[in-house]
């Protein structure tokens, strides 16, 4: 693993929110999630509010704003679901456009449309502006354990090595006339997955011993310990905060 | 299929957490057992090759492809412990990296597509390996329930947790039908798919796929060596790679065999085969005619036995017609009036044994039919042969 291996996801930058040190930061992001998952779906200008908090963090951020909807594309498999839902559900019925809609279907709709968004967005916005090794470092250090992100950050270093090595046999394959068109290839293609799963695992054999000659036993030294501060934290805590007012005054109000 | 923010509500969203939580706990320390301190990297490594797998594109029909799932394989290439563990990492980074899948859902999709399925997977891959004789066939055929049932196995676990604290207002009945009608589509291909993998990596690496371990260990073997003055078992060993293709190549280009994992066990023992048999041709139709077997069975089982618990209710097509008064111009069938009308037989009472008789006479006939058209038509190409001759 050279330097620079920065994912693909993540945006240079020096904005407060990069600053942030990555544990508030997440803590952040899913506490934010959490509160917008529990408020009631009738409370629409709720919704509004936190797409507001979170344009705002976009803006301190300078995250392009194009760049962040492009990146919101990967829930279009759910809304596809969503935009089905006035059909399907029960309960009563509203004509709207010519069509008989399911009146709390459209409810529903709205409501996985707008918190799937919304938390699309927060994670989009936390893996744009965090490093992925912080994301790792912050997550052990929110007490997540230590071999749980030990595999995650093997996986992740390691992912992009078994990734090429597939596209490599495809290579292989491609170049001896092999083109993949039905069920009846599939045996070729699940051989090259069993090739790459020994491959894989052989790999992480030879991993293990080299760490092992170089003094592995068991936990990884943390070299570059990150801690925050209490402003950090209540820097970070800003979002989710403000979110809560939100969502109790989502709730008080009928 | 990851599960977005909101689909869940919160209080769901948060036990299914703590369930995934201690599942989690619970595979660390068992792979710990498995792996001791080879567990980060082999289980990273594992979990990458999770990720890559996922997405090799398998091509269906017309342009469609379907990917696998992987669950059942990690279960058992890696044992149910590591499997949870690398199923969950690969989750967890997707939601945090990628944002596919809420991050509140985080819980249901861990509960759901790393511990259902992967638990489930290995129970019934190790519970098949354990009941049939320990052959390398075995393995394949394991793998292959195994894979097919833990996919609608986790739609069924979605399910529930849907009827817990789902947030759309579409009844459960369903979500239950159309989730678990998808996931069997979806299961028959990853069936497919993990049987040929485990079948790929078990051919060439049988003590890598941990759920066969203990089962394709061969006794060591001596050979002595082809330079020894002639032994006469030697001439006959170095033969084998001559025999190997001719073994080989009915099997996997018969049009028979649909399936290429049964092409599998001849190509694996040729050399058995050859050392002992001086006629190699035998081995083909030995295993075409174990498959006819194994497909009646299979038939037999289904129609007589998984039709008890087949529901009464119409089915899609009758049920469309009749909601839709279709069905009132219908007439009745010409066939009515026959002892088998509506799968059932006539005077046996009990809709069940009555229904799973029909099922059973049904395959009977039907294969009857098919037995008949085939060996006339055998018949009638041999005969075409000879007159040509």
């Amino acid at each position: 693993m050279g330097a620079g291996h920065a994912h693909k996801l993540y945006r240079e930058g020096r904005s407060p929110v990069h600053a942030l040190p990555p544990h508030c930061k997440i803590a952040a992001v899913f506490c934010f999630v959490l509160v917008v998952v529990s408020t009631p779906r009738e409370a629409v200008w709720a919704f509004g509010a936190y797409a507001v908090l979170l344009a705002g963090v976009v803006a301190v951020a300078r995250i392009p704003a194009g760049y962040v909807l492009r990146r919101l594309l990967i829930e279009i498999p759910f809304v596809a679901f969503a935009v089905l839902m006035p059909f399907i559900a029960e309960g009563p019925r509203v004509e709207a456009l010519g069509m008989s809609l399911s009146e709390s279907g459209l409810w529903s709709a709205w409501n996985i449309l707008a918190k799937g968004t919304l938390g699309v967005a927060a994670s989009v916005l936390l893996a744009s502006t965090t490093e992925l090794r912080a994301l790792l470092l912050g997550l052990e250090r929110l007490r997540m354990p230590s071999l749980l992100v030990q595999i995650a950050s093997f996986m992740i270093r390691y992912g992009d090595v078994i990734s090429d090595e597939m596209r490599r046999m495809r290579i292989a394959r491609q170049s001896r006339g092999f083109e993949a068109r039905g069920v009846r290839h599939w045996g070729v293609l699940a051989s090259s997955a069993g090739a790459l799963f020994i491959r894989s695992y052989e790999r992480g054999e030879r991993v293990h011993l080299a760490m092992v000659s170089r003094g592995y036993t068991g936990t990884m030294p943390v070299i570059d310990d990150v801690t925050a501060s209490r402003a950090q934290w209540l820097y970070a805590a800003a979002l989710p905060l403000t979110a809560l007012v939100v969502c109790l005054t989502g709730w008080m109000l009928p | 299929m990851h599960v977005p923010d909101g689909f869940i509500d919160a209080p769901v969203s948060v036990a299914t957490g703590v369930v995934a939580a201690g599942a989690v706990a619970v595979s660390l320390r068992g792979a710990r057992r498995e792996l001791d301190e080879r567990t980060a990297p082999l289980a990273g490594l594992v979990a990458a090759f999770i990720f890559a797998v996922q997405m090799l594109n398998f091509p269906v029909a017309a342009g469609t492809s379907g990917h696998l799932l992987g669950g059942a394989l990690a279960a058992i290439l890696v044992g149910p412990y590591t499997g949870v563990l690398c199923v969950s990492v690969v989750l967890l980074m997707q939601g945090v990296l990628f944002a596919d899948g809420g991050l509140t859902a985080l819980g249901v999709n861990i509960t759901d597509m790393a511990v259902v399925t992967t638990v489930v997977a290995y129970a019934i891959f190790r519970t098949i390996v354990k009941l049939a004789p320990h052959r390398r066939r075995t393995v394949t055929v394991a793998s292959f329930v195994a894979a097919l049932i833990s996919v609608p196995a986790a739609a069924i676990a979605f399910t529930a947790i849907y009827a817990l604290g789902g947030t759309a207002d579409v009844s459960i009945g369903k979500v239950f039908t159309a989730m678990v009608g998808v996931h069997v589509l979806i299961g028959i291909g990853e069936a497919a798919i993990t049987a040929l993998t485990v079948g790929a990596v078990v051919a060439v690496r049988p003590d890598l796929v941990y759920g066969a371990r203990g089962v394709t260990a061969r006794p060591l073997e001596i050979r002595d060596s082809p330079l020894a003055p002639a032994a006469p078992g030697a001439v006959a060993r170095a033969e084998a790679p001559a025999a190997e293709p001719a073994t080989a190549e009915p099997a996997t280009a018969g049009p028979t065999t649909a399936e290429p994992a049964t092409a599998e066990p001849t190509t694996a023992e040729p050399t058995a085969a050859a050392s002992r048999t001086p006629e190699p041709v035998a081995a083909p139709r030995r295993s075409a005619r174990h498959v006819w077997w194994a497909g009646l069975a299979a038939a037999l089982l289904c129609a007589g036995v998984v039709s008890f618990y087949a529901s009464a209710s119409p089915d899609g097509l009758e049920k469309v017609a009749h909601d839709k008064g279709i069905d009132q111009k219908e007439e009745d069938h010409a066939a009515k009036d026959s002892p088998l009308a509506d799968y059932g037989v006539k005077d046996i009472s009990d809709a069940r044994i009555s229904g799973g008789l029909a099922g059973v006479i049904g395959v009977g006939a039907t294969l009857a039919v098919g037995s008949g058209v085939f060996i006339v038509v055998r018949r009638r190409r041999a005969t075409a042969e000879s007159g040509r001759v």
